[in-house]
This record gives structure tokens, C-alpha cells and sequence, in this order.
């Protein structure tokens, strides 16, 4: 077997130095290794997007990442998404606009929804489902996701942008 | 997945040593390498993360053109107002290749070396006149972008060797590009057909004066269809031109029939593509 390696990586804010073997994806370490559940495995070649977490910032399927990559890394995962006062306005936005149903695709879309108000507070429609078109969904048929980002973009940037803009 | 050993090299040396080795690989962002490992359709004992070498990080616009690393990922390509600017196939390219989650790791680089028949970014290559600069334990050599695949999957690379950056020279004048594809999707699907195209106008903007256009998805690797170049040179920059340079286009590919488009539905689809492609790269010379 393949000399098992010494990951030293920031997961949600925490520093953490993780054993694991060359071959071993950032998925399966953050659920097998680290029992970071919150991540989900849909289809484990880069096609759902239901293992999406950000990697420096950027979104990525972490089906694809070899956890011994991540050496010095940032990861963000599901887990750090809501703060100690509760859920944030993403996650609230999803609760009430009813955007999921079986919820297995949930944790990757509001991590694909992070980086993307991050990066564009407040998108439109077509910005949105263009997007997160790597984040498949059987349940919802993506209406009540789309509307959820909006609403959230409202939340999050409040009277700073208006619906129009 | 199968057992492998796993380095990242800081240094070309480096790297080149490690993949002289029988059973080493390159990873850059192992959109296709990981799954590839996994399956078991590509067998490695040693990874070798190309990512930390400096060469391979290369993005640089001056008056003798665009130097692209090959590790280069598609986020950082869209990003570049540069390469929007003066090469904007390969921006076009970059922001279809799967979803954005892709786009962070993924490389054109190593779109090239997958080799795929159907892969996005290497029509847009061809079309920009780009060069790969190729290192090996014998040192460097450059290849023209349109010799580099040789079949699906299949490349000119040794073992050994590591293809580095790739070169385009600036364009001049009134020149342009864009690149598009067809897939039965609007998002994140395999190109039914591809067409990168890069226009030169003359200073009127009346005649085109060189054009190179490139096709993808439609014969065994992509190619640059060297009669539409010849035809459309002294040409006016219409729709007359471009359906007929659409037309030649059709008779130069050899497309499968599979499940998302048949040979004929290809074929039909070239000329199409062909002339909506040119139309925007003239539209875009124009503007310059
Ligand atoms: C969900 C999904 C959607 C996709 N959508 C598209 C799409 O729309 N269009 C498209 O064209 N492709 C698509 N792909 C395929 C893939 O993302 C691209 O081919 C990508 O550009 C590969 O780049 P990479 O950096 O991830 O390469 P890697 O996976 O790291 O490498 C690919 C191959 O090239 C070799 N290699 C890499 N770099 C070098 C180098 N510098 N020198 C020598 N060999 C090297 C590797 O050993 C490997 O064999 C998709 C893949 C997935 C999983
Ligand atoms: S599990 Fe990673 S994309 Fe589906
Ligand atoms: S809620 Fe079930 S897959 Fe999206």
C-alpha cells in the first residue's frame, strides 16, 4: 500500500491535519475519514454536484480532488455554513421557499449558492441556472431553487441592491 | 481506486524526472484523470500534481502574444480580461467546459492531452494559431496545436514528456474569434459538433484577409479545415460567404452516429455552425 500521507488543511475556519492514502478523494475523507457527513456522494465522477465544497474559495466536486492536494488548502464545507446564531440567510431562504424535497442534493447547491452571491450579489434568472447547472436536482425541477437564490440575494444584500437591478 | 503514489514536484526537472517512469501520470485538475483512475481506464502507480510548477502557471499577454500554462485552470482563462479582449474563443471555450464546479480544476491543458474528439477548448486553439511547447528529458520541442492529437485519446506525447504552456501569436488589426458547439443540453453535455473560427478583415473591414477555422466532434480528433481557410481568404465578410464556406466545411468531416446526434444530423449541424461561428468572429473583427 501507498505510504499514507499527513494532510495539514483550514476545514471551516479549523485547522486540522488529516491521514489519509494517495488515492483517497476529499470525499471520501471528509465522510469516511473525518465523519463530515454533510457532504453527499451522488454520483462520484464530477456529473451531480452534490459533493460540492469550496476549495479556496471556489467551488469544486470533491469527488474530483485528491484529499493530499489540499495540503496547506482552505476547504468549506456544509457543516461550517450556519453560525452559532443559526442559520444563515442562504440557508433560511432554501427552508422557505421549500427549494428541496429529499434534500440530497441540498448541501452542494447552497455551497454553489455561496460562491456565486459571493461573487455576484445579485444575479439574475438566467445567471442562476447557468450557475449551478453542475448541481443536478431529481426533486424540485429547479424553479423553488432559482427563486430561493434570489430571495436569498435579497436577504443578503437587503436594500443595497433592488430586484431590478 | 487502485493504489498510487502521489507527488508534486516544485521544478520542471522534477517533474519530468518522476514521469520518466513507466505508470506515472501528470494530474492538473484531474476533471478527467480522477475518474479515469478510478474506472480503472487509466492504470497509475505515481500521480504526479503538475499544478505547483511555475511554468506550468504561466499566463501572460505581451506584444508577441499570449503565453497559457497548461495548468492553467478555465476559471482563471474566463477571468482574464486579456485574453477576453484579444482571444475570446478560448474565453467562449473555457466557460462551457462542464459547470462551474469544473471550471475551478480544469485545465486546457489538460483538455488537450485527454485527446478527446469532442473536447471544447481545442478548436479554439487551433483556430487562435496556438503552438505547444512540450519539455522532456531531451529537452523542448514545439508542435503546432492541430498535429498534437493523433486519434481519440491519443496524443504525441512520450512518456516522459509534459506539455508546458502554449503559445498564440497577438492578433493584428481588424481580427477576431469565437467558438461554439451544439449539444442537445443547454448546459454541462458532450459537443455534438464544435467550430472555433478566428477572422482577419482588412483595414476597410471589407475582405477578409486570412481565416482559420477548426472543427471538433466530428472526425477522430479535431482539425483545422484548411480548404474553408483557403476559400475565405479575399472574400467579403457576408452571409453568402460564410453559408458557402459552411458548406465546404460539411464535406470535410467524418462524424459517428451515437446517441446524441446522428452522421447526417452532424453533418447538417456543421454548416449551420460554420457560418454562425464566422459571422460572430467577422462581427467581432469588424468592431475592432
Ligand atoms: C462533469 C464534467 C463535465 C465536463 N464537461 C466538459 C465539456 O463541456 N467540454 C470538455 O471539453 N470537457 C469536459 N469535461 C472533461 C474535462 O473536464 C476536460 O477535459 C478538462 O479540461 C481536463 O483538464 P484537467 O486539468 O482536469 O485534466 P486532468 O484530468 O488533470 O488530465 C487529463 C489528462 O491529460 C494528462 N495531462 C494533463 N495535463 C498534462 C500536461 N501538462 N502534460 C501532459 N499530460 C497532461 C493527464 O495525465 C490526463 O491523462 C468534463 C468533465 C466532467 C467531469
Ligand atoms: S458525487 Fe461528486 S459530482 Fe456527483
Ligand atoms: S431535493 Fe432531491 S435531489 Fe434535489
Amino acid at each position: 500500500m501507498a505510504t499514507q500521507r499527513i494532510v495539514t488543511t483550514t476545514i471551516n475556519g479549523t485547522e486540522k491535519s488529516l491521514l489519509c492514502e494517495p488515492r483517497q478523494t476529499l470525499l471520501e475523507v471528509l465522510r469516511d475519514n473525518l465523519n463530515m457527513t454533510g457532504t453527499k456522494e451522488g454520483c462520484s465522477n464530477g456529473n451531480c454536484g452534490a459533493c460540492t465544497v469550496l476549495l479556496n474559495g471556489d467551488p469544486v466536486t470533491s469527488c474530483l480532488v485528491l484529499a493530499v492536494e489540499c495540503e496547506g488548502a482552505e476547504i468549506e464545507t456544509i457543516e461550517g455554513v450556519a453560525t452559532k446564531d443559526g442559520l444563515t440567510p442562504i440557508q433560511n431562504a432554501f427552508l422557505e421557499n421549500a427549494a428541496l424535497q429529499c434534500g440530497i442534493c441540498t448541501p452542494g447547491i447552497i455551497m454553489s449558492t455561496k460562491a456565486l452571491l459571493k461573487q455576484n450579489p445579485n444575479p439574475t434568472e438566467e445567471e442562476i441556472r447557468f450557475y449551478l447547472a453542475g448541481n443536478l436536482c431529481r426533486c424540485t425541477g429547479y424553479d423553488k431553487i432559482v427563486d430561493a437564490v434570489q430571495d436569498a440575494a435579497q436577504r443578503q444584500c437587503g436594500a443595497g441592491c433592488s430586484s431590478d437591478a | 481506486m487502485r493504489d498510487f503514489e502521489y507527488e508534486a514536484p516544485e521544478s520542471l526537472e522534477g517533474a519530468i524526472q518522476l514521469l520518466s517512469a513507466s505508470e506515472a501520470k501528470p494530474l492538473a485538475g484531474g476533471t478527467d484523470l480522477i475518474d479515469h483512475l478510478r474506472t480503472g481506464r487509466v492504470v497509475a502507480d505515481v500521480v504526479v500534481d503538475i499544478k505547483k510548477i511555475p511554468e506550468l502557471n504561466v499566463l501572460e499577454i505581451d506584444e508577441t502574444g499570449l503565453r497559457l500554462g497548461a495548468a492553467v485552470s478555465c476559471m482563471k482563462i474566463c477571468q482574464h480580461d486579456g485574453i477576453r479582449e484579444h482571444y475570446p474563443s478560448l474565453t467562449d471555450a473555457c466557460t462551457i467546459i462542464g459547470g462551474i464546479q469544473i471550471q475551478s480544476r480544469a485545465s486546457v491543458g489538460g483538455n488537450l492531452c485527454n485527446s478527446g474528439a469532442a473536447a471544447d477548448s481545442t478548436p479554439a486553439l487551433i483556430a487562435l494559431g496556438g503552438v505547444c511547447v512540450i519539455a522532456g528529458q531531451d529537452g523542448t520541442r514545439e508542435v503546432p496545436v492541430e498535429e498534437f492529437c493523433t486519434g481519440p485519446s491519443q496524443n504525441i506525447l512520450k512518456q516522459g514528456e509534459l506539455l508546458t504552456e502554449i503559445r498564440f501569436p497577438l492578433p493584428q488589426g481588424k481580427s477576431s474569434s469565437h467558438y461554439r458547439r451544439f449539444i442537445p443540453r443547454f448546459e454541462m453535455d458532450i459537443a455534438v459538433v464544435g467550430v472555433g473560427a478566428s477572422v482577419s478583415l482588412d483595414g476597410a473591414g471589407e475582405k477578409i484577409t486570412t481565416a482559420r477555422v477548426a472543427l471538433g466532434a466530428v472526425a477522430a480528433k479535431p482539425f483545422l479545415a484548411e480548404k474553408v481557410d483557403e476559400f475565405l481568404v479575399g472574400q467579403a465578410p457576408t452571409e453568402e460567404t460564410f453559408t458557402q464556406a459552411g458548406a465546404i466545411a460539411r464535406e470535410l468531416i467524418s462524424p459517428i452516429d451515437d446517441h446524441r446526434g446522428t452522421a447526417e444530423f452532424r453533418t447538417h449541424v456543421t454548416g449551420v455552425l460554420v457560418r454562425r461561428v464566422l459571422t460572430e468572429a467577422a462581427r467581432r473583427a469588424a468592431e475592432k
